[in-house]
């Protein structure tokens, strides 16, 4: 054509407004380099279900999630650029820095900034260390890192400092410690040693049925310890009762503010855990298990990497293939199906139910998902008999259970002890009483969630189901005690800010609810009315219990604080 | 079989039908629960996120999503306790403290609003969230997230049911956010503008531009609706029109058979180009100093130099006359009519026996002859129909969709969503181009094979099934003729001697044979990446031998789907516009339906096949053709080796163009006559799927402008055809009486029912989706197996065109670009010419994304902007026929397939260089 008529041939459509053509298809492009990149880290063949860990392999890997290398994962594991941002940005633990934007600095400190780290000053903590400015580090808030015991606690790093103090982590990042401190627990040799996986053992030699594993376990009236308290024997039989295939999730997101007892017996006794679940994968016939570990015990993800391969050599788990996955940030992880939702790679979304995880779980499938504590029982109460459980309990109550106390007591620390002891009981006889100075004036029972009691309620037994008519629950018997120095207004913001921040966002009564909430509770003066009926509609409406049991902290301090207002 | 559950619903008792929600039980006995998030239509899933239609459900600790639940029996719910509308109603004030106010709402009467107003809660005591600025960046759609509640079904409608994967929500809590990609601006996403989330949307968060004012608010709130059918692809698209003021204001998608309420950037944002300056509003004639030449352009905005304009006696007079002193002079030969595709029904039909009956001549076509033409005569050579044998939707039902040489994320985008949608549900999708096409993320099998080898790679796949004897043993022996010398003709082509020819590794070539033999139910589709090449029709009759040999036709699930490109393609051809058939494919040169169509049209016809596109093109060269009628098309740019057919064009004696707009090939026009767009008339199209759908006028008619129907009557009327239609039902109606295929398909009923399949055994009873279930309309009624060797592209690369040109579509622009570039927000996605390259290629041209290039053949050469695409090979440039300035057909070969006379436009050689 000739150049004058292409002239007047353009002229004719030029753009009013001059645009011109994209130099490349629609959207942001992944480039080749950054493919290849990607794909040394993550490999040829990706699964969706892993995007998580990719996430993580980048984040360690070049400290934050570019969106040059978000593009390459999502155009390496086709998926829609949304999927991975989505995803990306639902947890805490992943940086996603746009082409605009500045990456972190190298060091990260997180300070817990939940309830018994607040007692313990995390306030002040976070503050002095935002005037210390430290080169290259920033700091974070971040949620309960289940170390209660010993608050106010941070993370440098990977590392975990308890009772921390801005020398102590200007020293911590000084001499770069900033890996996780592995433990001294008994090891897969010391623990076969001890009798472990005698049991297991026993089991595959056929001199157990499952059957009779089933009925100790009923017998034993075990519940399931991660907070919902559903008999554990019942569960194993209603997933057995689903075809095949089945898959289990075993939930080590321990991330209720005040609990530390999951991280405290897997730091000790990790195979008492591997054991049961090799028993309920047998039982319940499971082909494959995903043991989740919230991202904020890395100590734990490490070893029980390094057991779990141990006993997969040792040829204890050939029926089970077994999967670490690691959480990245999110306390709604740890309830039930997003967990599933999490392990599948997605956002931790709670699902609706039903149908429940039981029927249509992991990957639509039936699943069993059982908190790590109610395994780590298993083999005591088959081996020791199921009475020898079920009789420890007192006032009419059944079990042990392990109470994870922190706040204004002496020796804060997990108890176990039986269950149905009263507050007083346990501040007293197993916490060497309330710290010098501090009157004992108000507890949580269950965490975050369970509600707030004031001293007078001191010799209800404290158990599941126990707690109801009082308007609280026990959950994961995370116990907080506070004293006269506290002030319960300035709790349920607290704990109003800790549902705010860890809502998924899926549902308007806890993703609008905990955020109006916050604002309302900021206020000088609460407007009861407002709060109440914000209450009651997270209550009834949400989908999952966190924003079912938001309302909580508002309803009990109406109820038993009237004067902290 | 259903199972009615009894449950209470507020002291009724109900029965629900197995399955369905207590929502979907409620709204069937119209007991009306609050519902947001939920929207009751095809595709969405409840997601029960928004909580406005909790209910109270007796012994339950909490209240339940009535959009998610399902019933039990007896179970004892409410949906008007006290307990239940306090949460309903808190919902909507929590939802509401973070709307703008109702007076300044972007969309006041959006859904939101509507049940705000039936909860009585129209305010809200809790405080207020910060400020969310808009994004103004998209030509089409205003977001306006200060108006989102997250209810996702702007997600579920991007990811889910249109599967185009641009919308997220990210983050999480209270700030969770709707994103587009990594929250990038929704124009520069990787949106593609097919508006389902503007439909999907609930509270006026997302919204079509063009229905707010510059603060955002709504401004045309009360809309008129008419319901019609999309005007662009073979899809077939139900839509509704929203007018004002004889203005098409918004689109929506409408729940036809073919597109349940989906459409696509085109469909929903591409009307305005009706009310374009440049619209032909008054019959022109040419002026006598206006001298023709094929290089002669004419500025659209600005004709006079060319043409005058006359009233419409005057035209059709000088149309008529010009036109029958060619056939008096030099004998009906000498004469050739283009219709159109874009055109109803019944202006095919009647343009057909215009030319075949007025003037005696067969040479009638139209663009069929560019796009499927080998398809269809392989088609009717191998299984005596040129139509598909199940609608795409079959892919539903499908368990192994293999599809080749088509891109219809670009060209027949809502189809598209049918196969992603059936990929993600765990079928295998074999996806066979040289273009690594965006359905690859969807993909289980893509097979990049190298341009022009396609019958190598079928010949391939074809000995797999003989020699694993993967074949149905039985459907071979009972329903077709030819397996012999197939499997003796394949046995030199397996997978191990072709892999190297078309580029496939041999194992992925007998996996993929083996998937597509032994799935339940396999089916093939394809499109112009199969049928435009010199082995055009070869590369059919493979995939015909394909489904044959392995009986994968004739069941749900299965079938032959050449994916047709024209709205209307089918029922153009379907009508007789073809030169060797009358309408329902009655051969020309028979005696017994010529002798049919005499009786029936009361003269004497051709007996002779008439000539093709591009053979009527060169017989203009030669002098055999003198006078033209093209109705709606615009060969100038749609014809390969455009610069010849320009040329061709401008040496006709007596050309009459009738268009909407002065096109390329109206430059050459003696007469032009204002014709009618879609949106303006009556009549039906057919759609790919065989749908015959009624389209309803919405607009007037602008200015002196009038139905092509009608202008080709009054030509008719002035060569003495002593015509009387008065309406296309008119038409329609003699339509009937010479077309079997519309048997039970009257008028009436497709006004009634919008859509109806043919072949249809009743009237009161559906089209058959699926033929051939039992055999084939061929003589003995089998179907007949073709082998094809292997013939190479007609023009190879060599040193002076060492690379390859490919033509094709883009997803914004229709065709030859007449309507689309003239569609403000289509021409504002894609304003300017682009030619594809890869990353590879464009460095080794040292060319950057976004310069200039020129692409040059041995027939012309062009300059455009060079995008960067890796879906396109090393060594090839992909150039999209649609823009005048950089007109694609400047440089294709107009080499044909020796039985379809198609043009290969897929392939020639060519040389790229920086302009």
């Amino acid at each position: 054509m000739q150049a004058n008529t292409i002239e007047a041939m353009a002229g004719r459509f030029r753009n009013s407004n001059g645009r011109k053509a994209r130099p490349y298809t629609k959207g942001r492009q992944a480039s080749q380099l950054a493919k290849a990149e990607i794909r040394a880290l993550i490999g040829e063949f990706p699964r969706r279900d892993l995007l998580i860990e990719y996430l993580h392999l980048i984040q360690d890997r070049y400290g934050y999630l570019s969106s040059k290398n978000l593009a390459a994962l999502a155009d390496e594991m086709r998926l829609a650029q949304s999927e991975v941002y989505e995803v990306a940005t639902f947890y805490a633990h992943f940086d996603v820095v746009h082409e605009d934007e500045q990456p972190p600095p190298p060091l990260t400190i997180r300070v817990c900034d939940s309830i018994s780290c607040q007692l313990a000053n995390a306030e002040k903590l976070i503050h002095d260390l935002e005037r210390a400015s430290m080169e290259g580090v920033r700091i974070l808030r971040a949620p309960c890192m289940g170390r209660c015991a010993t608050a106010p606690v941070a993370e440098v790093g990977h590392n975990h400092v308890d009772h921390a103090t801005v020398q102590s982590l200007t020293e911590v990042v000084e001499g770069k410690h900033v890996h996780p401190t592995i433990p001294d627990y008994i090891d897969l040799e010391k623990y076969r040693a001890s009798g472990g996986y005698r049991l297991w053992q026993a089991c595959r030699d056929g001199k157990y049925s499952h059957e009779q594993i089933l009925g100790d376990l009923e017998a034993s009236r075990l519940k399931g310890l991660g907070g919902a308290g559903f008999p554990a024997g019942r569960k194993w039989r209603i997933v057995r009762g689903y075809a095949a295939p089945r898959f289990m999730a075993v939930n080590i997101d321990e991330g209720e503010p005040g609990t530390f007892k999951d991280r405290y017996y897997l730091e000790r006794d990790p195979h008492r855990f591997i054991e049961g679940m090799l028993i309920a994968a047998w039982v319940v016939g499971i082909e494959k298990s995903y043991v989740y570990v919230r991202d904020e015990y890395p100590a734990i993800i490490a070893l029980l990497r390094e057991e779990i391969s141990k006993v997969q050599s040792a040829g204890l788990a050939d029926h089970l293939e077994v999967e670490i996955r690691r959480g990245a940030g999110a306390y709604i992880c740890g309830e039930e199906s997003a967990m599933i939702e999490s392990i599948e790679g997605k956002r931790g979304l709670p699902r609706n139910r039903p149908p429940y995880v039981a029927e249509i779980g992991l990957f639509g499938r039936p699943t069993l998902e059982n908190n790590v504590e109610t395994l780590h029982w298993v083999r005591d109460i088959v081996e020791k008999g199921p009475s020898w459980f079920s009789d420890s309990g007192t006032k009419g109550c059944s079990g042990l259970r392990s109470y994870s106390v922190s706040g204004r007591v002496k020796n804060p620390g997990v108890k176990l002890v039986s269950a149905g002891i009263t507050i007083r009981e346990l501040i007293d006889e197993h916490c060497g009483g309330m710290l010098d100075g501090h009157e004992f004036k108000a507890y949580l029972p269950g965490g975050a969630s369970g509600g707030i009691l004031p001293a007078s309620i001191d010799d209800v037994p404290l158990d599941f189901g126990t707690l109801q008519e009082y308007g609280c629950f026990i959950g994961s018997a995370a116990i907080v005690i506070f004293s006269d120095q506290d002030n319960m207004k300035d709790v349920a913001l607290n704990l109003m800010r800790f549902f705010r921040d860890e809502s998924c966002g899926q549902c308007t009564p806890c993703r609008s609810g905990t955020e109006k909430a916050v604002r309302l509770m900021e206020k000088p003066e609460w407007d009861t009315e407002l709060l109440e009926d914000l209450s009651t509609v997270m209550t009834d409406a949400s989908i999952c219990g966190l924003g079912q049991a938001a309302g909580n902290p508002i309803n009990c301090v109406l109820k038993y604080f009237p004067e902290d207002l | 079989m259903n199972k009615a559950i009894r449950f209470t619903l507020n002291g009724k008792n109900i029965e629900a039908l197995e399955g369905e929600t207590i929502w979907q039980a409620a709204d069937r006995k119209n007991i009306r629960i609050p519902h947001l998030c939920h929207l009751p239509q095809p595709g969405y899933r409840p997601d029960g996120n928004c909580r406005a239609c909790v209910v109270e459900i007796e012994g339950e600790r909490t209240l339940a999503a009535s959009c998610l639940r399902k019933p039990a029996e007896g179970m004892v719910v409410r949906s008007d306790s006290e307990r239940a509308t306090r949460s309903q109603s808190l919902v909507m004030e929590l939802l509401l403290a973070d709307q703008p106010s109702r007076e300044s709402a972007h969309e006041r009467n959006s859904r939101l609003w509507k049940w705000a107003e039936t909860l009585n809660t129209i305010s809200s005591r809790f405080p207020t969230r910060d400020h969310i600025e808009r994004d103004l960046s998209h030509p089409a759609m205003h977001v306006a997230l200060d108006a989102c509640i997250h209810c996702n079904l702007c997600v579920r409608a991007c990811r889910e049911v249109q599967v185009n994967d641009v919308i997220g929500m990210a983050s999480r809590g209270h700030h969770a956010k709707i994103v587009f990609d990594f929250d990038d601006p929704m124009g520069a996403s990787t949106c593609v503008a097919c508006g389902e989330c503007v439909q999907a949307c609930p509270t006026g968060a997302l919204m079509e531009s063009t229905r707010v004012d510059e603060h955002g608010i709504d401004k045309t709130p009360e809309l008129m609706e008419v319901d019609s059918v999309c005007p662009y692809c073979g899809v077939g698209c139900q839509i509704t029109y929203q007018t004002h003021d004889n203005e098409i204001i918004a689109v929506q998608g409408r729940n036809g058979p073919s597109n349940r309420n989906r459409l696509c950037v085109k469909g929903r944002f591409g009307f305005d180009y009706v009310r374009h300056p440049h619209r032909l509003t008054k019959p022109l004639i040419r002026l006598d100093q206006a001298a023709k030449s094929g290089n002669d352009t004419v500025d659209t905005a600005n004709y006079r130099s060319h043409f005058r304009e006359a009233g419409w006696d005057e035209a059709l007079d000088y149309a008529a006359s010009g036109l029958r002193q060619i056939r008096n002079e030099h004998g009906s030969g000498a004469m050739a009519g283009f219709g159109s595709a874009k055109c109803s029904n019944e202006e095919a039909y009647v343009f057909q026996k215009l030319i075949r009956a007025g003037f005696g001549t067969n040479n009638v076509d139209h663009c069929t002859r560019l796009c499927h033409a080998s398809s269809v005569a392989a088609l009717l050579e191998g299984i005596g129909s040129g139509a598909v044998s199940a609608p795409f939707m079959a892919a539903e039902e499908s368990d192994c969709i293999m599809l080749i040489g088509a891109n219809p994320t670009s060209n027949h985008p809502v189809a598209a969503t049918f196969f992603k949608q059936a990929a993600k549900k765990g079928a295998t999708l074999i996806l066979m181009d040289p273009r690594k096409t965006q359905l690859q993320r969807y993909a289980t099998h893509t097979l990049q094979f190298k341009p022009g080898t396609d019958v190598a790679m079928l010949n391939a796949v074809l000995h797999t099934i003989v020699e694993e004897e993967l074949y149905d043993k039985q459907y071979v022996a009972e329903h077709t003729e030819g397996f012999e010398s197939l499997s003796k003709h394949i046995r030199g082509f397996s997978p191990e001697n072709m892999q190297d020819v078309c580029g496939i590794d041999a194992d992925t070539l007998r996996i993929v044979a083996r998937k597509y033999a032994t799935a339940r139910a396999s089916i093939i589709f394809w499109g112009m990446g199969v049928s435009q090449h010199v082995h055009g029709t070869d590369n059919a009759r493979c995939l015909i031998a394909l489904s044959l040999i392995t009986g994968q036709i004739g069941r749900s699930g299965t079938g032959l789907h050449p994916l047709r490109g024209q709205n209307n393609v089918q029922g153009a051809s379907d009508a007789g516009l073809i030169p060797m058939m009358y309408p329902d494919y009655q051969p020309v040169f028979e005696e017994h339906p010529k002798a049919r169509f005499e009786d029936a049209w009361g003269t004497s016809l051709d007996p002779d096949k008439g000539l093709t596109v591009v053979e009527i093109m060169r017989a203009i060269h030669e002098g055999q053709i003198r006078g033209m009628y093209i109705m709606g098309e615009n060969p100038a740019m749609s014809d390969p080796d455009a610069g010849h057919a320009r040329a061709a064009l401008a040496s006709l004696q007596h050309l009459v163009v009738q268009d909407i707009f002065l096109t390329e090939t109206a430059f050459h026009a003696d007469v032009i006559l204002p014709a009618s767009a879609w949106p303006e008339k009556n009549g039906t199209v057919t759609n790919t799927n065989r749908q015959i759908q009624m389209g309803r006028a919405a607009l007037r008619l602008p200015g002196e402008a009038r139905p092509d129907w009608w202008i080709t009557t009054e030509i008719g009327k002035r060569i003495g055809m002593g015509w009387d239609y008065r309406s296309p039902s008119d038409i329609y109606q003699e339509m009937t009486s010479v077309m079997p295929s519309l048997n039970n398909i009257s008028w009436a009923r497709i006004e009634h029912e919008s859509s109806v399949t043919y072949p249809c055994a009743a009237p009161d009873r559906p089209g058959n989706d699926i033929v051939f279930e039992d055999g084939f309309p061929t003589h003995g009624g089998k179907g007949k197996i073709v082998p094809a060797g292997i013939i190479l592209p007609d023009e190879l690369p060599d040193e002076d065109f060492p690379m390859i040109l490919s033509t094709g579509r883009q997803l914004e622009h229709w065709h030859t670009g007449a309507m689309t570039r003239r569609a403000s927000v289509l021409d504002n996605i894609e304003p300017e010419a682009v030619a594809t390259l890869s990353s590879q290629t464009l460095q080794k041209l040292d060319v950057v994304p976004g310069e200039r290039i020129q692409v040059s053949t041995r027939r012309g050469s062009i300059e455009l902007v060079a995008r960067m695409d890796e879906a396109v090979p090393e060594d090839m440039v992909f150039v999209p026929f649609c823009y005048a300035e950089a007109a694609a057909n400047m440089l294709t070969n107009p080499a044909l397939d020796p039985i379809g006379k198609i043009p290969e436009f897929k392939f020639c050689a060519a040389r790229v260089s920086a302009a």
